[in-house]
């Protein structure tokens, strides 16, 4: 069966459509470079609504697994391929990918110039985009609120260790919390909106997890993240990255097309040095709104020099634009969650927190 | 502050060691000149662009030796080396001058990475002491100095084992052995192959994927992977033997992450500043791996993913090693961003190897950890089984005919691809194939994929669904034809009709994620086209020679990028066809544009529609290129120079021999034959011996010397259908010269002879030849009138090689090459005039030759050959019509004398010292008086000279071969030698510089 994607601004490809077409796909279309990871990609909370389009032309290669997963379920509203693959070939393979996505209903296209698809997503910005059996003209508002959306509904607890972390949740990805977890930590996973059933609870350090769309949306929350903040030591990841430099004063702005794929290069200020880091996010922290805050740039962009990362002046609080906890893509940042318990155990040690 | 840099290149072509050297050492060179730095470069392989002047300021053609180089930079006294561009060669060579104390006795620095950390990473002991020390697991092995331990080891671990030699390459000596047998002798070569008498063995792995990374490493410490790529024959086949993809396409990402994460702390641990290679194995039902080699300096695999990329590693490399970093450095491709990011791929490479079997039907096929490949191909497309096909495309050969398909399967020949293509066509299944070879199923998908369209189109013939499918998948409109039933022509109609028609895309490095500005570009018909034509008001279209074999190797890239220089200079707009990814004609900075793809006529008719070409030049790809013009003429499309009438009129014998009698040229009295039973009967007329050549080969494929009927009947019976009409010429016993010459139609440019050492009969491209020529004069004027008649007669415009005979008296003209030949780059360095320049302005630019003054030659060059002999050491390399050197080098003098001393340096002095020696001919010479089974153990033993044609004496030809030493088949070789020795110790002599501008055109 044919299948359409229609952008925006009037362009449309046809391809192969998948079986399950109940009706028009409605979400910001995005294109990920990585040339491996899709799984992780599909299953990330941070593409939450959104249309991904995958630049390596033939994905599903080795099918799905029950390892990498980074959410219980697809989180993407649909899916474009140049070429997806019948058959999974891998020994940890539970499923072909085309399956996969059948079975949890998720629309994709096959067949398509992938190519093409992310010229003009590069050319024209960011757009809204419509999967459907016929050519649609139409095109809805973007929606908004997905933060809301994908963050858990109650407070979770994993892990047994002896430092204990408090993830707060805008769409947190498996990896962060198994990244913590592998620092004998307990994590405690608590929905952004829910932020005050923390009180009473006691805990050393917070990290800010990861999560889809506009940082703004969490606006009306920052004055209860803050107060967290401002006394414990605390870690942003990408969303997390957002909302602390909105929290102390900073603006956002999207970016034309956004940054997505496991190729991106950081530079570190304070080291001199350069690493490939895993990158998607549309916003971006703006470099000139930093100027009266109390945070300063530790980490930016060597392709467009955008914020990657900022620590802030007196306080522990370090963030990062890119995904330390990789997965997918390269884990070269790994270190930074080293940095981050350092920074607690340090903090732990001098007994008090400012 | 502007430095001298003294540069090692590879040297001569060799099996392990090829023109990727020639792509990364230009590379290197031409970045550290766009630095402000005068490069001295040192490199006996005349067939480069290296070794141009356009590259190098000064170049030496001068022995890769201690001694030598030491000479060199005595005299030169460079203020830095790099040795990281030059293989395993330049690598060895520069722990040799470290470790004789020149560089420090003369100042000089090291670029890159250190001596410490070369031979941390190629001495096997140290290697794994450090992989252990990283906690990275190294296959279970042990260091092994003789042949008790290799027994004991094997005790421990069990067959099959695999042995490396230390500090060899292209696994030189090394293999794989099953039982004690094979174990013995594997170590007695791989003991004699070491220079330092070191081999590793190691517990064999076979089974495991093997994977590598090229990862870039700066002195800040930071670590870019360019590029990982998957064999496609799991471990046992020797990664340059083995088809390989990139990017990987069976890991995960978290697989890919783990062993990418594994080569950082490894070139990380080793300090490398530059590129390096990691080989990881990787167990397919676990996460497993294992850590088999690293190469801390660029190669061939660094040069593959250079091109299946864009992003070029070994420019990137040289600027690393004098001190930049990775993120103050530009990608090239985009112009805006920078080289310390991560290539993304938006389409799938695969690399072929080129086998030399075609050359060498009697040697031993079965692959391993020795390579044996002389050269590679690259496709590129959107979907694997077009990389598949375009690949084989690429090969310029036969579709074999598999007779047994388990004969390939299961260990692994040169035809095993075809053997799985054919078990499906036979009816095997996928799970049967992956039994016998172990081959993943991701990839037998693919191939079952090609062999279930061939069916479709048997058996629908031509339907839109079918062909569509067909051409996405790869096929070429000849296999359509062929599967169909139909003819070329008629595909070609039909998918017109269908509106079937190929795009263009390019190579970006980004996955289209930034604006590029790039101008590397493949075809394919899945998808858009987004190439806008050249705009331009001349264009030409280059054919390239593709991969690099037997009789036609990097001399004819050369050639190619002569070409485009010249066409530049004239202001024209130049585009490559090519599809050997180790060479500098397909660096998509040589030309306008760069088509990477299969050389047919369905793709230059394409690429000269889409870009509107003005011009496509044949003459300077080999024989493939040539071999083009038939059928480009009868499309229509506009070939420079001369028609292919001319050309027909050169190559056909019948033709060639009717012209040269009106002209009153002497040649030898040879008839064509169409047909075996003709072959035979024309026999009958002339006096054995006979040389009986096929038609349409490379490098005097299949020529043979026959001293009788029945041998006549032989060699035909073996011969294909297609190498029919056969030649048979009298044998005629004389001495061979040679000239490459510039015509314009009536004038005629020869800068001088090349006169051949060995006798006629001897192939051209492999024997040893003087360059300019020390000939009775009168010989020397005959070959000049000749030479002018042929041009004169046939109007000839354009680069042309006459080769003759010579005997007493009297010249006969023996063939005509109408296009550049090998010994084009030898002259035009020599001779400080590049042919390929005036052949150009002759062809483009209606270029006059009678006023273009010839150069005073003050130098005299040597070329000789190199038979890659480390590599099939089953073969018994005697010299005759069918060339069996992979390559050529050179050496030059003041005299004859001194540059053959130079060319034996590696020699010992046999007067002085007889018991290195072992001499089987008529001769003066004495050598060993040992019996020759006991001197062939000596430590001393190193020249074997025999000329005979017996069982016994190609046996003892084969063990010197297979104990590292020089053999000498040829008496008049040996003699050469003989004489250069009084003249040893010469001192290094540079290339004379090169004349681009100073030819006035009238």
């Amino acid at each position: 069966m044919k299948g359409y994607l229609c952008l925006q601004d009037g362009q449309t490809f046809e391809g192969k459509a998948s079986a399950h077409w109940k009706q028009p796909i409605q979400g910001e279309i995005v294109f990920f470079t990585g040339m491996t990871g899709y799984q992780e990609v599909l299953t990330d909370p941070s593409y939450k609504d959104q249309i991904v389009v995958f630049t390596y032309p033939l994905i599903g290669n080795y099918g799905v697994n029950e390892q990498d997963d980074e959410s219980d379920e697809i989180q993407v509203s649909g899916v474009i391929m140049f070429h997806c693959a019948d058959k999974a070939s891998h020994y940890a393979a539970t499923s072909s990918l085309k399956d996969y996505l059948e079975k949890q209903e998720v629309p994709f296209l096959t067949g398509i110039d992938t190519r093409q698809v992310t010229k003009a997503i590069r050319k024209g910005g960011s757009h809204q985009a419509v999967l459907s059996s016929q050519h649609v003209n139409t095109i809805a508002p973007a929606k908004t609120g997905q933060m809301q959306k994908v963050q858990g509904r109650q407070v979770e607890t994993y892990g047994s260790g002896k430092m204990h972390i408090v993830l707060i949740d805008f769409g947190w990805k498996k990896s962060i919390l198994n990244a913590l977890l592998s620092y004998d930590a307990k994590v405690t996973v608590v929905p952004f909106t829910k932020i005050k059933e923390l009180e009473g609870t006691d805990f050393d350090a917070v990290v800010l997890s990861n999560g889809p769309g506009n940082p703004k949306d969490a606006e009306s929350y920052l004055p209860q993240l803050k107060s967290i903040t401002d006394r414990y030591p605390t870690f942003g990841i990408c969303m997390g990255h957002q909302v602390i430099s909105l929290a102390y004063g900073a603006e956002t702005e999207k970016l034309p097309f956004g940054h997505r794929g496991a190729n991106h290069p950081v530079k570190d200020i304070k080291t001199g040095k350069v690493f490939i880091s895993s990158q998607n996010h549309n916003y971006v922290v703006k470099a000139s709104s930093l100027a009266d805050t109390p945070l300063s740039t530790r980490f930016y962009n060597v392709n467009d020099d955008t914020v990657e990362g900022i620590v802030h002046d007196q306080k522990p609080i370090m963030t990062a634009q890119f995904h330390p906890e990789a997965h997918p893509g390269p884990s070269d940042a790994e270190w930074l969650f080293d940095d981050f318990f350092t920074l607690i155990q340090s903090k732990k040690e001098e007994g008090v927190y400012v | 502050m502007s430095k001298k840099i003294l540069v090692i290149g590879s040297g001569p072509i060799i099996i392990g060691q090829a023109a990727e050297f020639d792509y990364s050492g230009t590379q290197g060179c031409l970045a550290l000149r766009e630095e402000g730095h005068q490069v001295i470069l040192v490199n006996p392989n005349p067939a480069t662009i290296m070794t141009d002047h356009a590259i190098a300021d000064q170049v030496y053609c001068e022995p890769l030796t201690l001694e030598s180089v030491t000479a060199i930079v005595k005299q030169e006294k460079p203020d830095a080396l790099l040795a990281g561009l030059g293989g395993q060669t330049a690598l060895n060579l520069a722990v040799e001058l470290e470790g004789a104390g020149v560089l420090e006795q003369y100042g000089v620095e090291l670029l890159g990475t250190s001596v410490a950390s070369i031979q941390q990473g190629e001495d096997r002991e140290l290697f794994r002491t450090l992989m252990d020390k990283l906690d990275q697991p190294v296959p279970e092995s042990e260091v092994i100095k003789n042949v008790e331990e290799a027994i004991t080891f094997v005790q421990k671990v069990g067959y099959p084992v695999i042995s490396r030699p230390a500090y060899t390459l292209g696994g030189r000596g090394g293999g794989i052995a099953h039982n004690e047998e094979q174990l013995v002798e594997l170590m007695e070569n791989g003991l004699k192959a070491s220079p330092i008498q070191q081999v590793i063995m190691e517990k064999s792995i076979a089974g495991f994927k093997e994977i590598e990374y090229e990862i870039m490493r700066d002195q800040n410490g930071t670590c870019i992977s360019v590029c990982n790529m998957e064999n496609v024959d799991p471990v046992g086949v020797h990664t340059g033997d083995s088809i390989v993809v990139a990017p990987s396409q069976t890991l995960t990402d978290s697989e890919y992450q783990m062993l990418r994460t594994a080569s950082f702390e490894i070139v990380s641990a080793l300090e490398v500043i530059g590129g390096c290679n990691v080989q990881l194995a990787l167990n397919p039902y676990s996460k497993q791996y294992y850590v088999i080699e690293v190469n801390p300096r660029v190669s061939r695999s660094s040069a593959l993913a250079s091109k299946a990329t864009g992003y070029p590693i070994a420019k990137m490399a040289t600027k690393l090693a004098l001190g930049y970093s990775l993120d103050q450095l530009i990608n090239p491709l985009t112009g805006h961003t920078y080289a310390s990011f991560e290539p993304a791929l938006d389409y799938v490479v695969v690399k072929f190897p080129r086998w030399p079997f075609d050359k060498f039907p009697e040697a031993d096929r079965l692959l391993g950890t020795k390579m044996k490949a002389t050269g590679e191909v690259m496709a590129i497309d959107r979907t694997l089984e077009a990389a598949f096909q375009k690949a084989i495309q690429c090969l310029d050969t036969k579709a074999p005919v598999i007779r047994n398909v388990e004969d390939h399967l299961k260990e692994a020949t040169d035809l095993r691809f075809f053997a799985i293509m054919e078990a499906f066509r036979q009816g095997h299944s996928q799970e049967w194939v992956h039994e016998q070879t172990k081959v993943d199923y991701f990839f037998l998908q693919a191939i079952h994929q090609i062999i279930d369209i061939e069916n479709a189109l048997e058996v629908e013939g031509l339907s839109q669904a079918t062909v569509h499918r067909a051409k996405w998948f790869g096929f070429s409109d000849q296999q359509i034809a062929l599967y169909a039933g139909v003819k070329e022509e008629t595909v070609k109609q039909y998918r017109t009709e269908q509106n079937i028609h190929s795009s263009f895309k390019m190579v970006d490095t980004c996955a289209a994620e930034f604006e590029a500005e790039t101008n590397y570009v493949y075809r394919t018909f899945a998808g858009a086209n987004e190439i806008e034509p050249l705009t331009a008001n001349k264009k030409a279209l280059i054919i390239g020679s593709g991969p690099i074999r037997i009789g036609q190797g990097v001399e004819f890239d050369y050639s190619a990028v002569k070409a485009i220089e010249s066409l530049k200079l004239l202001g024209w707009t130049t585009i490559m066809l090519n599809n050997n990814p180790e060479t500098v004609s397909t660096d998509y900075e040589t030309a306008d544009r760069l088509y990477f793809e299969p050389i047919t006529k369905e793709v230059i008719e394409d690429i000269v529609t889409q870009e509107s070409v003005d011009l496509v030049f044949t003459s300077f790809g080999g024989q493939t290129a040539i071999n083009m013009a038939e059928e480009l003429e009868q499309a229509r499309l506009p070939i420079a120079g001369v028609s292919f009438d001319v050309l027909d009129a050169l190559e056909d014998r019948d033709r060639f021999y009717a012209a040269l009698d009106e002209l009153g040229i002497p040649h030898v009295s040879g008839q064509t034959c169409a047909s075996e039973e003709e072959a035979l009967r024309v026999a009958d007329q002339y006096e054995y011996p006979l040389l009986c050549r096929p038609s349409y080969v490379i490098g005097g494929q299949g020529m043979v010397k026959v001293q009788n009927k029945q041998e006549l009947m032989q060699a035909l019976s073996k011969m294909e259908q297609r190498h029919f009409p056969v030649i048979l010429d009298p044998f005629v016993i004389g001495n061979e010269v040679e000239v490459d010459l510039v015509g314009d139609g009536k004038h005629v440019y020869i800068p001088g002879l090349m006169e051949h050492i060995e006798p006629a009969g001897v192939h051209s491209g492999d024997s040893m030849s003087i360059f300019p020529a020390t000939l009775p004069e009168s010989i020397e004027a005959h070959v000049r009138t000749y030479s002018q008649k042929i041009v004169e007669h046939f109007g000839y415009k354009g680069i042309m090689n006459i080769q003759f005979l010579w005997k007493d008296e009297h010249v006969y003209v023996l063939e005509v090459n109408p296009r550049a030949s090998r010994t084009v780059p030898i002259i035009s360095k020599v001779s400080t005039q590049s042919l390929v320049d005036l052949a150009i302005r002759v062809v483009a630019d209606g270029l006059d030759l009678e006023h273009v003054t010839i150069p005073e030659i003050e130098q005299v060059a040597v070329k000789y050959p190199l038979f890659s002999s480390h590599a099939l050491p089953e073969l018994d390399h005697t010299l005759g019509a069918n060339m069996k050197s992979t390559g050529e080098g050179m050496c030059i003098g003041k005299t004859v004398g001194e540059a053959m001393a130079k060319v034996f340096s590696h020699l010992p002095n046999l007067l002085e010292k007889p018991e290195t020696a072992f001499v089987e001919i008529d001769t003066d010479v004495e050598g060993s008086t040992l019996p020759f089974d006991k001197w062939v153990q000596t430590k001393d033993a190193s020249v074997y000279v025999n000329d005979k044609k017996t069982a016994e004496a190609k046996r003892r030809r084969i063990q010197a071969l297979k104990y590292g030493m020089t053999v000498f088949s040829e008496p008049t070789t040996f003699q050469a030698y003989v004489e250069s020795i009084p003249y040893a110790k010469a001192l290094p002599v540079t290339l004379p510089k090169t004349i681009m501008q100073g030819v006035q055109s009238q």
